[in-house]
């Protein structure tokens, strides 16, 4: 019926790894220009490790992506994984918008037939 | 004037609808306790629903289905676990196999909705929480493809929680 190119297991870990603020941070900074590990670590208040084992669990949920540039790893975001994930979010959403459109419509019907 | 809000909560997995209605609380309960007005919007216009059970009491239970486009027919159940009449409903909805009755071993999904009034309308808000993100995705194959425009948009939304 609903084509998803997501397997359960493929979401289950894509929200997984956005439930966390600073791996959210992380996606919504190297959505649009790649960073290097070091760069994103500096930026945080926590151990260059820690951050590194934050990349790894969105690299694994498919989130973002690694290059290694030299000796840099560069952390990009994998933009057709977010936008599914998105679309999923979007898809619940608008059924909860249409409900209450239909509401509406019932109350309104009525409001004017009485 | 209707206002709808929808908002989703990544963190918590809960979805939040905030609707004001220009009716009383009253009124828009009704929506909900009757099953021949529920059927009327519990289900998409693609996949309109049709309650055959609705003991809208504590520990009640329903069954519905859905019917789509090309004659598919999904279930689903509710079972009421609190009920303040006209203020506040507390409900689990599942997916049922095709006899109707629960999926065995599939968690549902808690959900609560409260009506309070707001000047001559009510503000009605329903909060689902999704236990399962799988299940979040087998609960929008009945018949959800509507929602999948707009979804560049929403990745700020995804992110930003």
């Amino acid at each position: 019926m609903v084509v998803y190119e997501l397997s359960d297991l493929e979401v289950d870990r894509i929200f997984k790894a956005l439930a966390d603020s600073t791996r959210r941070d992380i996606v919504g900074r190297v959505m649009h220009e790649g960073l290097s590990v070091s760069t994103l670590a500096h930026d945080y208040d926590m151990s260059f490790a820690a951050v590194q084992k934050h990349v790894s669990v969105l690299e694994r949920a498919s989130l973002v992506t690694k290059q290694r540039y030299g000796r840099e790893q560069i952390v990009l975001g994998n933009v057709p994984t977010l936008e599914r994930a998105s679309a999923l979010l979007a898809s619940y959403e608008q059924i909860w918008r249409q409900r209450a459109i239909q509401i509406a419509d019932i109350l309104g019907k009525e409001g004017s037939t009485s | 004037m209707t206002v709808i809000n929808v908002t989703t909560d990544v963190e918590a997995l809960t979805l939040t609808l905030v609707a004001e209605f220009d009716a009383s609380p009253s009124r828009v309960w009704q929506v909900w306790e009757d099953p021949r007005q529920l059927e009327r919007w519990w289900g998409p216009p693609t996949y309109p629903s049709t309650f055959t059970r609705h003991d809208f009491v504590v520990d009640g239970e329903s069954r519905y289905y859905m019917t789509g486009p090309s004659g598919d027919k999904p279930h689903g159940w509710w079972r009421v676990n609190a009920i303040d009449k006209p203020h506040r409903l507390d409900f689990d909805n599942g997916l049922a196999d095709d006899d109707g009755e629960p999926v065995p071993g599939v968690l549902p999904m808690p959900s609560y909705v409260t009506f309070e009034p707001v000047g001559a309308g009510t503000r009605m808000t329903a909060v689902t929480t999704y236990v399962d993100v799988a299940q979040m995705e087998k609960m929008l194959a009945m018949g959800m493809k509507e929602g999948m425009a707009g979804a560049a948009s929403q990745i700020d939304a995804l992110l930003s929680a």
